[in-house]
Order: C-alpha cells, then sequence, then structure tokens
C-alpha cells in the first residue's frame, strides 16, 4: 500500500510530466551511447528552458529499425551515419527533407558536408548533415606486436589465437581491402560484389582458428585487450583512445590501405513533431566549447572547422600517436549501401560464423 | 438472476486474462504470420508468397542452427533434470521444515539477478585471466593460463545454472505432495533404493517432471543472452540468427518466418517428448 506521502509524491510527479508536456517542447533524441552527454544536455536545457530532452541510446541498426517500426515517428532527431541514410529512406521513408538555412552550416567543414550531402541527396532533397566522425581500423598492444599495420595481420600465425575482430560488415571491407580490392566500387555491379565477398568469406574462414573471439560490444573488447588476452584486434578508433588512456602501449593503428571512416549526421524522422527543437540542438551542439564537452565524451572528431583542435587534450593526443597527415589523406569514407548488400553481407558473415575450423 | 450475476462474475474474472491472450499474444503472432508470408521483391514493393520458408530449408546454415539450438536445448533440460532432481527430493522430503524454507531461498536468490550479470560473472570467472584460471595457476595445477570461455561446454553449464530453478519449482511442489509412508510401503515390499525410485517417486513426480522439462527446454530455446555471450567463435544460436534477420539485415519478413520456426519446432519437440514418454499434457502439466 502507498503511504499518503509517497503517494502525494506520486501524484505531484504525475502532475509535473503532464504540466511539462503542455507548455514545453520535448526533444526526442536517437542517438547513439555518449552522444548525448547529461553536461550538455543540462546546458541546453539552460539555454532553452522551454524544451525537454529525452535521450534513447542506440546503434546505426536499431535506429533505422525502431524508426521503421513507427515509419519515422516517435522521435525528433536521428543521428545515423552518413552510409545509412539513402537506401534506408528509399526501402522504408522514414526521414524528411532537411531546411539547411536553418543549420549553421558555415561552421561545418566543407569536405564532411558536401560529402555528407552528396551522400544523402533524393530527389534534390538533403536527408542530412555531418556530426562527428571517427574511423574503424586496428589497434594494437606496441609492447608484444609492434609490426602490427594491416588488417591482413589479424590472420598472421604470429599472433594465433591473440587476436579478435568483431563479425560485422567492417571486417568483410577491411579484408576486401588488405586483399588489393576496392569494395565500394564493386558496389555498383552486385555479382562481381557477391564473387569479392566469397574471396573474403574464404579468407576470414580460413583465419578463424587464428582468432580468440570474436568480441560484441567496447567492453568486452576493451577487457580482452586490457587483459593481454589478445594483443591486436579491429577495433572502433573510439575505444583504442579510451584504452590509450589507460596504457600508453594501446595504439590505434590505421590499417596501411587505410582506415574507413564514417560520419555519424543529424537526420529528422519523418513524423518528427519537434523540427525546430531539432535544429536548435544541431546548432548548439556545434557551438566551440560544446564540440570539446561533446569530443570528450565520445571521443569522435567533430564536423566542424578545425574539430581536430576541439578535442579535450588526452584525446588529442591519442589520436596524433595514431595518425600521420598521410593516414588521414589514405582515409576510406563508406560508400552508401545500395539496397540488398546489407543481405549479401549478412549471409556472408552467417557462412562466416557457422563455418569450423 | 442468479445465474446471470455467476455469469458476470465469471466473465469480469476472465476478461483481463482474456484481454492478454488476445491483445498481446494472438494479435501480434497473427502481424507476424502475415509479415512471414511477404516476400520483398523490390524496395517498398512486397508479394504474398512462402518465399522466406523455402530460403529457410534451402539454406543448410540455419536449419543447422536450428537443430544445433534444439538439441542443445535438450541437453540443457537433461541436466537440468538431473541435477534439480536430488536437490528438489532433498528440499521437499530430507530437509527440515525450517531449512528448507532457507534451501529455497538459496535457489531463488541467482534469480534476484539479471541475466546479463550472472552471464558477466561466468565471464569473470571463467575468463583465461579469470579467477578459475588463475587459481589453478597460482596452485601449480597449471603452467600456462587456460581459456574457460567461448566453447558450447560453457554454453550448457551457463544455461544449465540459468534455467535450473525453473526445473526444482514444479518438482519440489509435486514431490511434496507425496506421502512418505509409500516410500516406505516399497522398501518393506522388498524394492531396493532403485526400485522404489523408479517404480514409487518418478511416477509420482511425474507431472512436476513434465511440466519442469517444458518450461526449461522452451526457455533454453529461447534464451538469448547466455549463448551469445558466452559462446566462441562457432556457437550459433537460432535466436541470434532472427536477431539478425529483423535488427541488421533488415529483414522482418524472414525474421518473422524464422520466429515461427521456432516455435513450430519447439512445439514440435514437446509433442515429441510427450509421446515418446507416453505421457499428455493433462495428466501432467494441468495437475502439478
Amino acid at each position: 500500500m502507498l503511504s499518503p506521502k509517497k503517494g502525494a509524491g506520486l501524484i505531484a510527479a504525475l502532475m509535473l510530466t503532464t504540466a511539462s508536456y503542455a507548455n514545453a517542447e520535448t526533444l526526442r533524441l536517437l542517438t547513439w551511447g555518449s552522444y548525448a552527454p547529461e553536461e550538455l544536455v543540462q546546458k541546453f536545457q539552460e539555454k532553452y528552458p522551454d524544451i525537454t530532452v529525452e535521450v534513447t541510446f542506440s546503434n546505426n541498426e536499431e535506429m533505422i529499425a525502431k524508426l521503421r517500426a513507427t515509419g519515422g515517428a516517435g522521435f525528433d532527431l536521428a543521428q545515423p551515419s552518413h552510409d545509412r541514410i539513402y537506401s534506408a529512406q528509399l526501402e522504408y521513408d522514414i526521414y524528411k527533407p532537411m531546411d539547411l538555412s536553418k543549420i549553421n552550416t558555415d561552421v561545418m567543414e566543407d569536405s564532411h558536408l558536401n560529402g555528407v550531402k552528396a551522400n544523402t541527396t533524393i530527389d534534390g532533397e538533403v536527408y542530412a548533415v555531418p556530426h562527428q566522425w571517427g574511423t574503424s581500423g586496428l589497434m594494437a598492444n606496441k609492447a608484444v606486436a609492434p609490426d602490427f599495420k594491416g588488417w591482413g595481420d589479424l590472420c598472421d600465425p604470429k599472433y594465433a589465437g591473440k587476436t579478435s575482430m568483431r563479425l560485422k560488415r567492417t571486417i568483410l571491407l577491411g579484408t576486401a581491402y588488405s586483399m588489393g580490392e576496392d569494395p565500394f566500387a564493386a558496389y555498383s555491379d552486385l555479382d562481381k560484389y557477391q564473387a569479392l565477398l566469397d574471396r573474403v568469406a574464404d579468407k576470414l574462414i580460413e583465419c578463424k582458428a587464428n582468432i580468440k573471439a570474436y568480441w560484441k560490444g567496447g567492453d568486452d573488447l576493451s577487457a580482452m585487450m586490457l587483459s593481454g588476452e589478445v594483443v591486436a584486434s579491429e577495433t572502433w578508433d573510439s575505444t583504442a583512445y579510451k584504452l590509450y588512456g589507460q596504457n600508453k602501449d594501446i595504439v590505434f593503428v590505421p590499417p596501411e590501405t587505410g582506415a574507413l571512416a564514417w560520419i555519424d549526421t543529424f537526420a529528422l524522422p519523418r513524423k518528427g513533431k519537434a523540427d525546430d527543437a531539432a535544429y536548435k540542438w544541431i546548432n548548439f551542439v556545434l557551438e566551440p566549447e560544446n564540440v570539446t564537452i561533446m569530443s570528450g565524451s565520445t571521443g569522435a572528431i567533430a564536423a566542424v572547422k578545425g574539430g581536430l583542435d576541439m578535442l579535450p587534450e588526452d584525446k588529442k593526443e591519442a589520436v596524433t600517436a595514431a595518425f600521420t597527415d598521410a593516414d588521414i589523406a589514405n582515409l576510406k569514407f563508406f560508400a552508401n549501401i545500395p539496397p540488398g548488400v546489407e543481405d549479401m553481407e549478412g549471409k556472408t558473415l552467417e557462412k562466416i560464423k557457422a563455418a569450423t575450423e | 438472476m442468479q445465474s446471470d450475476i455467476k455469469r458476470l462474475s465469471l466473465i469480469l474474472l476472465f476478461a483481463p486474462f482474456a484481454l492478454w491472450i488476445v491483445l498481446l499474444i494472438i494479435l501480434p503472432h497473427l502481424g507476424m504470420v502475415v509479415l512471414s508470408l511477404r516476400e520483398k521483391v523490390a524496395p517498398r514493393v512486397y508479394e504474398f508468397g512462402f518465399g522466406n520458408y523455402i530460403d529457410f530449408i534451402n539454406e543448410p546454415i540455419y536449419w543447422n542452427t536450428l537443430l544445433r539450438t534444439g538439441s542443445m536445448s535438450i541437453l540443457v533440460t537433461i541436466l537440468a533434470l538431473l541435477i534439480g532432481f536430488p536437490i528438489a527430493y532433498y528440499i521437499a522430503k530430507i530437509a527440515g521444515r525450517r531449512s528448507r524454507g532457507a534451501l529455497f531461498l538459496l535457489c531463488l536468490i541467482p534469480l534476484w539477478v539479471s541475466d546479463l550479470i550472472r552471464a558477466f560473472g561466468w565471464i569473470l570467472l571463467l575468463r583465461e585471466t579469470g579467477v578459475f584460471s588463475s587459481f589453478l595457476q597460482w596452485s601449480g595445477m597449471v603452467s600456462e593460463p587456460i581459456e574457460f570461455l567461448y566453447n558450447d561446454i560453457t554454453v550448457v553449464m551457463g544455461l544449465v545454472y540459468t534455467v535450473i530453478l525453473f526445473m526444482i519449482v514444479p518438482l519440489v511442489s509435486t514431490l511434496d505432495g507425496m506421502d512418505d509412508a509409500m516410500v516406505e510401503a516399497g522398501y518393506n515390499l522388498g524394492g531396493n533404493g532403485f526400485t522404489v525410485l523408479r517404480r514409487i517417486i518418478v511416477p509420482y513426480a511425474m507431472p512436476g517432471i513434465v511440466s519442469g522439462c517444458i518450461v526449461v527446454f522452451m526457455m533454453t530455446a529461447g534464451s538469448y543472452l547466455t549463448p551469445i555471450l558466452l559462446g566462441g567463435k562457432n556457437s550459433s544460436w537460432f535466436t541470434e540468427q532472427i536477431y539478425d534477420q529483423f535488427i541488421t539485415r533488415f529483414n522482418w519478413e524472414s525474421g518473422a518466418a524464422f520466429g515461427f520456426l521456432l516455435l513450430a519446432f519447439t512445439s514440435l519437440v514437446v509433442w515429441l517428448g510427450l509421446k515418446l514418454s507416453g505421457q499428455t499434457l493433462a495428466n501432467t502439466v494441468a495437475k502439478s
């Protein structure tokens, strides 16, 4: 039974929620873990007292699945990666076009802005703008694996039982590059891409004996790497930067064929109800001092002019330890995923998982 | 008049259950049936057909995973029964009145912690740099670190640990109702321990065994976290396959078909189990 005090508190809480719904706008954000640090949310709500921010953490696939389930309702701003806009929009119609005049695009790095625009324009309408970028590549413990430099080294018998990877599309693409192919170029001819995927699968099945385990999230990867159970792994750069903070021997290694780069974007769900609040949030997080707070939380670099310099000191150190200018010039940006490719890649991954050594 | 009130109260009592079944079980499943019978021919274009089920039959990876999931779940069920039966017997028949509650509580305590935390607990114990491996090295029994994690044995063990309570509870409640005099009579008539177990205790406990096995088997075949987190490079689980279809491949149609295949398969296994053991739902589960 509720005590009268608790009951009163409950009623008060209920009234508060209804009150906030009545007066204020709610910005429902669908984004990545760490992409809405509490500090920034507080700051934003102080600046715009009539907007309440609700955050849902997710990932690319789940964001699309969530929006698809409702036809683009339930959220006001989503942050999928730049390669997840075009085909998702074509297939499921879950986003609405953006009004670029409401966004402070001047502060954005031109190459990223133009790249994202080119990737996400359908019938002359732009569906996304860039927010932050980062890379997928390798990390190695330099104390025990000093010569680690390419995707193929994960399968080097020298490191037998001491490497790890995530069984997702990144490793398929990386392995294709290490075999001297350009998987993104093959997207235009799906038969050719299937043939390439088959060869990649053979290579990764052969490699299976060399792998200790496939990691599933940043936490188990970190644990394996820090304990020394694995000496090198495929990774997100932000995970590697975090580990660098704890062990200076663990560095991010951009593969010699080029690290795979992604840009997380801002996109408006088709049935979003608070577009103005969404535009306010976008402009807010692109302000220089907020960029530093955001990057400190995410470990990713903001797609604004001078974004690298706006990183907090420790992250900047980790990035400069990992990347040379040549590595940056050699980045391979994820290309738009054409309809059907997800299925082909999914089948290939299943084949690799099911294969016995 | 009297009968009207009776009928009304019956309807009112039955309504929440009926609503629950219809709104949360039957309707969503009908939606899934429709979904699973749609074939994608082009973006935003679908056709009616059995393509998703035919894909399943044509792809050995899928039905191998389903068979693997099924056989490992049966193994888990058998192990849970073998381990759970003596525990249940001890709690129901041998332990004193007061320690019985305490023992039961001990079995319950792991359930207060979520699946995820329990799986991470196993990971901490079993990993190469984990507690067991370090202990074995410290005690000098092995010289190299050993990896206990990432194999099928770990998965089976983790699953047994997760589900065993659901075997123990129905067993305790059936065994509890058994009159000790029956066991005594068995011995008096010259039966040895094994005969008494086979001819008296097991038949009496059958309703509990059957319902325990059904619950455990269904839970295991439908579990997701434990096999994913503890499993190794080769250990696919069918629920993972369903998740992949829905989430990473955006293929809801075939995910829905897979969901139904899992439901059909587990129902078939339960039906076969009942047939082979000569039991029916009516005189086991309904009684326990």
